[in-house]
Parts: C-alpha cells; sequence; structure tokens
C-alpha cells in the first residue's frame, strides 16, 4: 500500500445532508494523479453535491475525503483549498461583475499569497487562449466562451491537485462548448491534471472522462470504463434509460 | 489631436490598459446614461445651482444676511431687493442663499455619516447571519421605530440646538434602512455563485465584506442616498421651523418659513420664497434619484 | 423553400424580409437581416447558437422588443391579418389569444403570488370569456390534459411549490387555455432534465397535434429539435443559413451545419480533440 503514490483524490462513503435530506448516500471512488472520473446522472440525484462537499462549499457531511493521501476535514485550511478548485456552471455568476478579470484572477495569487503576480496573470490568459486585452475587461464585456476559460484560469492559478467541474459547459453554444472541451483535455495532457466532471450530459462525460459513473438518487449505481460503455447492461434502469438515450443520437 | 475627444476615447476603449482605466471608464458609462434622461439631468441643475450659489455666497455680491434694517422691513420684491425684505429688513435674497448652507451641510454630513455605517452593519449582518445578523437586526430596529421629527427634536432639545445636534439626531434615525437593504442584498449575494467560488478559493470573510460584498452594495446604496436627502431637506426645515434647529440670526430656511407665518397673506414673499427653495432641492434631489435608479439597475421598463 | 401550395387561403403565419436592429451606445446593430418563413400548421424548428436572432424574430410578432429596437418587414401576417400595423392594444389582444409563447423559465410566466389554479381560471375567464361557474372545472380539465397527475390538488399550489417540469407543464395549460393558432416555444426545455425534456416535447407535439396548431421550437439543440420539427430553419448572424427536413439533419450541405453537427462530442469518438466551427466571413453575406 505504501509503495504505490495516493491517488489524487480518494472518497470513502461521502453521505452529505442538505437540510434534514440525505442527498449523498455512501460513495466511494478515487481519482489517479492524470485520472478523469465523469459523473452523469439527472438533476437531483446529488451528483454536483459531492463536488461542493468536496470543495468545502457544503459541510454538512460525513465520511473520508483525501487529496493526495492527505485528510481534508469539514474546516478547511489555506492549503486544504489549494488542494482542489472548482468551475462553475454558469460563468456569469461564477464571477463578481463588479471585478476586472485582473483583479479575478490576482485574488487567489493574493489570498494564498504567491509571488510574480502579474507574470502569473499573463500567463494564465495565455494557458487557456484568451487574448491579454481581455485583461481589464469586466465579466459583462466578454462572451461566455472567455468566461469559462476565466473561470478554468482562475481554478488553475493555485495548482490545485484536483480540478472539479460542475456542467462547465451545460451554459455554452455546442461550439463553444467544444473549444472550451478541448482546451480541458489539452490541459488535462500537458499537466497531468486530475478532475472530476460532472454532466448531465453522457456525451461530454464520456468524451472527456476515462472513468464513468452512473448516480441514482445519492448512490453511485454503476461506474465503468468509457469503452465498455456501448452495448453495456447497468443495474439501475434510470441509468439504463441515460444511457440508452444517449446511444441513440 | 482635441484633449476632450482622447480623453473621451480613452475612457469608452473596451481594452482598458490597467485597472484605473477600466473602472474610470465604467463611471464614464453610467454617467453618459445618466445624461440621457432628461428629468436626472433637470435634478442634477437643479442641485447643482444651489450648491454653487451656497459654494460662492460669500463672494456673491449679496447683501449682508444679518443686518437688520428697521426702516425696510417687509419690502415686497422689487429690483433693490429682488426677494423681498423680512421682518427684521433682512434681504431675503442674501438669506435664502446663505440658508443653504447649513442646509446642504446637514444633507451632506448626514449622509457621510449614515451610509457608512448602514452599509457595514448590514453587510455583516447579511454575510455572517446567525446571531451577529440577530442582534444588529435588532438594533436597526430599535432606531427605525423613533420617528425621525420627534427624536431629532427631542435630541435638539436635550443637547440645545446647533448644526452637530442636528446631523446626530438625524443620522441617528437615518442608518438603518441602509442597514437592512445592504442586509438584504448581501443575504442574497451569499448565495451567489461567485462568492461560492471566492470561498472555495480561501477568500477570509473579511475580505468578502470589503472586495465583494460592499463594493456591489454601493451602487444602490448611491440612489438611495440620493433618494434620502429631500427628506433630511425636510426635517431640517422642519427642525428650523420648529425653533429647534440652528439659533439666530443664521438664516435657515425652516426658520424663515415660520417667521413669515402670521403674515403670510399680507406679506406672502417672507415664507413662500423659501418654502419654493425648499421644495427646489428635494425636488431636485428626487429627480437625479429616480435617474441614478434607471441607470444603476434598469430593471423591467 | 416553401412547401405551402399556393392556395386561396393564407398561410398561418407569413413573413417575407424580416429585418430588426436595435440602436445601442455603439451605433445600429443588426440583429435579424432578412428572415422569411410561411408556414401553415405544422411544426417548425429554428435552430442557432446565442446571438443567431431566433428569439427576437418571433418576440417581434407580440412586439415585444423594446423602443431601441426597429422591425421592419416587407410582410408579416398571421392567417392574413397584418402584424406590422397593429397597435399596441391590438398586438396585446393577438398576444395570448391567437399567438402563445412558452418560455424557458416557467416562473417568468408564472405569477409568484397566485397559486395555479387561480392564474389559471383568470386566464379562461379573460381569453375565453368562460363564466365564472364552468371555469374551476375547465382549469381541472387543462391540467389534466397536461397529464398532470391529482390536477385538483396542483389548483390550490403556488408556482415555487412544483417541480420545473410541471410548472412548464401549468404554463403550457394556461396558453393553451387561449386556445391559440400557433405556438411558440422558445427553449422551452433548456432549463429541465435530459429525460424530462423530452416528456415536455411530447406533450407540446401531441396537443399541437390534438388541436391543429401550428408550432415553431426555436432551441440551441440541433438533436432535440430534429425529432419533433417536419421543418429545420438554421439560423447564423441574423439569417437563414439553411432549411432542412426534419429527420434528416446528416443531409445537411452548409458548412455551417456540417460544422456545428461536427463538433458534438459523441460515445462514437471519445477522447480525440473536437473540430472547431471555423467561421467564415462570407457566411454574414
Amino acid at each position: 500500500m505504501a509503495a504505490v503514490n495516493p491517488p489524487a483524490l480518494r472518497i470513502d462513503q461521502l453521505i452529505v445532508q442538505r437540510g434534514s435530506a440525505q442527498v449523498v448516500n455512501g460513495v466511494s471512488f478515487s481519482v489517479p494523479h492524470g485520472g478523469s472520473l465523469g459523473i452523469v446522472g439527472e438533476s437531483g440525484c446529488g451528483k454536483s453535491t459531492i463536488l461542493r462537499a468536496v470543495a468545502g462549499i457544503d459541510t454538512q457531511w460525513t465520511g473520508r475525503i483525501e487529496i493526495a493521501g492527505r485528510p481534508i476535514g469539514v474546516q478547511r485550511s489555506l492549503a486544504d483549498r489549494r488542494a482542489m478548485q472548482m468551475v462553475f456552471q454558469d460563468p456569469l455568476a461564477a464571477l463578481n461583475p463588479s471585478h476586472t478579470i485582473d483583479e479575478i484572477l490576482r485574488e487567489p495569487l493574493i489570498v494564498h499569497r504567491m509571488p510574480d503576480q502579474d507574470a502569473r496573470i499573463v500567463q494564465a490568459l495565455q494557458t487557456v487562449a484568451l487574448p491579454l486585452a481581455v485583461r481589464f475587461r469586466f465579466p459583462g464585456q466578454l462572451s461566455g466562451g472567455q468566461r469559462q476559460r476565466v473561470c478554468i484560469a482562475r481554478a488553475l492559478l493555485v495548482e490545485p491537485q484536483v480540478l472539479l467541474l460542475d456542467e462547465p459547459t451545460s451554459a455554452l453554444d455546442v461550439s463553444v462548448q467544444a473549444e472550451v472541451l478541448n482546451l480541458l483535455s489539452r490541459l488535462r495532457r500537458e499537466r497531468q491534471q486530475a478532475f472530476v466532471l460532472v454532466s448531465h450530459d453522457l456525451h461530454v462525460v464520456a468524451h472527456m472522462c476515462d472513468q464513468i459513473a452512473f448516480m441514482v438518487g445519492g448512490q453511485f449505481t454503476d461506474v465503468l470504463s468509457r469503452d465498455r460503455l456501448r452495448g453495456a447492461t447497468l443495474h439501475h434502469p434510470e441509468a439504463q434509460r441515460l444511457l440508452d438515450a444517449a446511444l441513440t443520437h | 489631436m482635441n484633449p476632450s475627444s482622447t480623453l473621451r476615447q480613452w475612457l469608452a476603449s473596451d481594452t482598458p490598459a490597467t485597472r484605473t482605466q477600466a473602472k474610470l471608464g465604467a463611471i464614464y458609462r453610467l454617467a453618459r446614461r445618466f445624461l440621457t434622461h432628461p428629468i436626472g439631468v433637470l435634478g442634477l441643475a437643479m442641485v447643482a445651482s444651489i450648491v454653487l450659489a451656497a459654494g460662492l455666497a460669500p463672494w456673491l455680491p449679496l447683501a449682508d444676511p444679518i443686518a437688520q434694517s428697521l426702516d425696510q422691513r417687509l419690502l415686497p420684491p422689487s429690483a433693490a431687493h429682488w426677494l423681498g425684505t423680512d421682518t427684521l429688513g433682512r434681504d431675503i435674497l442674501a438669506r435664502v442663499v446663505h440658508g443653504a448652507r447649513p442646509t446642504l451641510a446637514i444633507v451632506a454630513l448626514v449622509l457621510v455619516i449614515s451610509v457608512p455605517v448602514g452599509l457595514l452593519v448590514g453587510a455583516a449582518a447579511g454575510l455572517w447571519g446567525g446571531w451577529i445578523d440577530a442582534v444588529l437586526m435588532r438594533v436597526a430596529d430599535v432606531f427605525l421605530a423613533f420617528p425621525r421629527l420627534i427624536l431629532a427634536i427631542a435630541v435638539a432639545a436635550a443637547l440645545s440646538a446647533g448644526l452637530w445636534t442636528a446631523v446626530i439626531a438625524i443620522a441617528a434615525t437615518g442608518w438603518p434602512p441602509y442597514a437592512r437593504v445592504a442586509r438584504a442584498e448581501i443575504a442574497a449575494l451569499r448565495r451567489s455563485e461567485f462568492v461560492q467560488a471566492a470561498r472555495a478559493i480561501g477568500v477570509s470573510p473579511l475580505r468578502l465584506l470589503f472586495r465583494h460584498a460592499l463594493p456591489l452594495s454601493l451602487p444602490s446604496a448611491f440612489v438611495r442616498a440620493a433618494l434620502d436627502a429631500p427628506g433630511i431637506v425636510l426635517i431640517v426645515a422642519g427642525l428650523g421651523f420648529l425653533g429647534v434647529g440652528l439659533p439666530p440670526p443664521q438664516p435657515e430656511w425652516g426658520a424663515m418659513v415660520a417667521e413669515g407665518r402670521a403674515i403670510v397673506f399680507e406679506a406672502w414673499w417672507v415664507s413662500t420664497l423659501p418654502g419654493i427653495m425648499i421644495l427646489w432641492l428635494s425636488l431636485g434631489f428626487n429627480f437625479v434619484g429616480d435617474a441614478m435608479r434607471d441607470v444603476v439597475d434598469p430593471g423591467v421598463k | 423553400m416553401n412547401h405551402i401550395p399556393r392556395d386561396s387561403a393564407p398561410p398561418l403565419l407569413d413573413i417575407d424580409n424580416l429585418r430588426i436592429s436595435f440602436q445601442t451606445a455603439h451605433g445600429r446593430t443588426e440583429a435579424v437581416r432578412g428572415i422569411s418563413l410561411r408556414m401553415g400548421r405544422e411544426r417548425v424548428a429554428v435552430v442557432g447558437e446565442s446571438g443567431s436572432g431566433k428569439s427576437i424574430t418571433f418576440r417581434s410578432l407580440f412586439g415585444l422588443l423594446p423602443a431601441t429596437a426597429s422591425v421592419r418587414a416587407d410582410r408579416m401576417q398571421l392567417q392574413g391579418q397584418d402584424l406590422l400595423s397593429l397597435d399596441r392594444r391590438d398586438l396585446r389582444a393577438i398576444r395570448g389569444r391567437r399567438i402563445g409563447m412558452v418560455v424557458q423559465d416557467p416562473k417568468q410566466g408564472l405569477d409568484p403570488l397566485m397559486t395555479i389554479g387561480r392564474q389559471l381560471i383568470e386566464m379562461l375567464r379573460l381569453h375565453r370569456k368562460v363564466p365564472a361557474a364552468g371555469a374551476y372545472q375547465r382549469a381541472v380539465e387543462l391540467l389534466a390534459e397536461v397529464h398532470i397527475r391529482d390536477p385538483k390538488r396542483v389548483m390550490g399550489l403556488y408556482p415555487h411549490e412544483v417541480s420545473g417540469g410541471m410548472a412548464q407543464r401549468a404554463m403550457l395549460a394556461m396558453i393553451l387555455s387561449a386556445e391559440p393558432e400557433l405556438l411558440i416555444a422558445d427553449e422551452a426545455t433548456s432549463a429541465l432534465d435530459a429525460v424530462v425534456r423530452h416528456r415536455i416535447l411530447d406533450l407540446i407535439e401531441e396537443q399541437v397535434r390534438l388541436r391543429g396548431m401550428g408550432l415553431v421550437l426555436i432551441s440551441h439543440d440541433l438533436d432535440l429539435v430534429a425529432r419533433y420539427a417536419d421543418r429545420i430553419l438554421v439560423m447564423y448572424a441574423g439569417r437563414v443559413m439553411e432549411e432542412l427536413r426534419g429527420g434528416e439533419l446528416s443531409a445537411a450541405q452548409h458548412p455551417y451545419t456540417r460544422g456545428l453537427l461536427a463538433c458534438r462530442p459523441s460515445l462514437d469518438h471519445p477522447g480525440q480533440d473536437l473540430p472547431v466551427l471555423q467561421r467564415e466571413a462570407s457566411w454574414l453575406q
């Protein structure tokens, strides 16, 4: 056990409450460095809630979360926060409308006291293929695809071990989605970035992730690798319906 | 190259090179939208005319506002005295212009105190919630429960009438509305994704308050301040009218209205002209506030 | 491009050379540049990305555009009645009574302060002058027609108390209560789950068929509308790039349509970089 590198992210029996309801009912998985897990399911199945608990936004959870072998609790230190970052579904809502892009990208650098802030900001913009001209614009002046790139750049600035993506392209046009998905693929290849991608669109998930988990009612019903999807028989009828609906397109 | 057009280009540029240029450009765009509202521009002119006159009062060719001249009492408006004279022969035009100074000073001081205090209290309550929210809002409720004019009179009576007395009294009851709206806005913001993203990055609550929550609640606070100003003008006038405003012989619009109360039919100009000034200033602020609201938050047409 | 035989009856919707532009701080921008559409009681899908002008085109029928918009067309008629020359009051009468629009967020169309039942009854009495006595019963029937189980219970619920799918059904019931001739669904299912989406579209299609209405389905999702449309119009930058028959997406010729189809991720070629849509300036001519 000690000889093997700990996985980038390991979740064990995660249970998340929202108010009095139990939204996630005991989920376990692990993602190696450079690996990718996709979670697919209908809205309300709890997939986004898993990400939010890992990211520290939802705090009513029990179970075990480990990043690179280090356990993470409900209370997060700054170092804990650096270890994972999240990209949200609606890029317009995820950016403070009164901050320039420069301020938005500078904030994580200030909070984590990282040096060479200007250089890092410029490099972040280049990494996500954004023109430098947008640096001092406001989010409202950018297109949807550009905003999502800013969100991705912001997440990558602190060099997280795990990237959590919650429906990252659902709010985008299909042509813009293709560009953003290509960007994410490239980042994964170049940086060996581990990520967890949540979506209701099985096509997107299958495109991006090696491992795919189907989630129904707060639990994983099936986990399979993407080349086994065609013709697979799943345990839960709802998951099967999702798979069949996607395959008939 | 025309300097004003280069400045305009610099402000309107969609590729700003610095943060200052970006922020100034945003303000410039708001100002341009404001200028497309004729009523707002009118209001701005109305307020600006009074502010200018009040500011330049010592240097304007006016009569002495406190010089009495008992053989010139109650003269109607004429070439010598544009707005006539009052019961003690003082020139009303001079008194009206000089009377604007304490009014504007009190409005400015009250807003400078009540708006930041209200915003801070409201933002803290909205951001932290829980018992902090409960305690702060109950304190706000206590101050909100007092009728403004009555409290102002009570404070003036207790602390002897004067400019600072009026400021304290009005500000004390003026901050709760700002706190309540700020709290509501920020409680809603707390659930928004960019605040969650900020917390996921590790932004501290204090930084959240000062760099995210407060700047976003400023625009609507400005609007409400502009719409609050007329009320303050009226309270100041009310205090003066009731004799608990500034001590004589300092000219003050409300006191001037009170002086001419008994003779309003024989010498209408003594009460009416200061009254019109009160109306003018209040209306000006109202117009400005309305236009600002459309600019800041267009909402549904 | 018109599949309606030229006979004596006017088409349900006849738009010829529609042009819409907006006055903005940077001058005039053209949002719609010459759209023509003639349709009868059939299902037409209008597909395009954001900014293509697809929503604006149909909102102009109702007069729902801001004052800064200028709408010009050679012809804009609903069943022979000219829409361009109508004033606001007459347009309001058309809106709802003869053309209904289902929007993405049902909560926008539903009053949050009134129960669903009460709003439905109000609609019935307003548009079809149903007397009070029969309105309640008719409202319950309408809710049942949109496949809401236990309609009597839903009558007493507020919009925020029901799920997105059910709110959309209630919205549809309200729109259908006026018995319009043309139904426009503007991204009606974009905010819904994949499975619920199909159920709502099945419902819309069923109602449109039963009532003999025309249907315009506006969406950014090519695959989705392909199954529910007789004709598909692909819009880009305010123009129609291509018109396809329903179910024949793969026969697309125009590079824009082919580009859109090609850049979708699919289970068939996972992991490979998706072809990126190259926009040609020539498409703007």
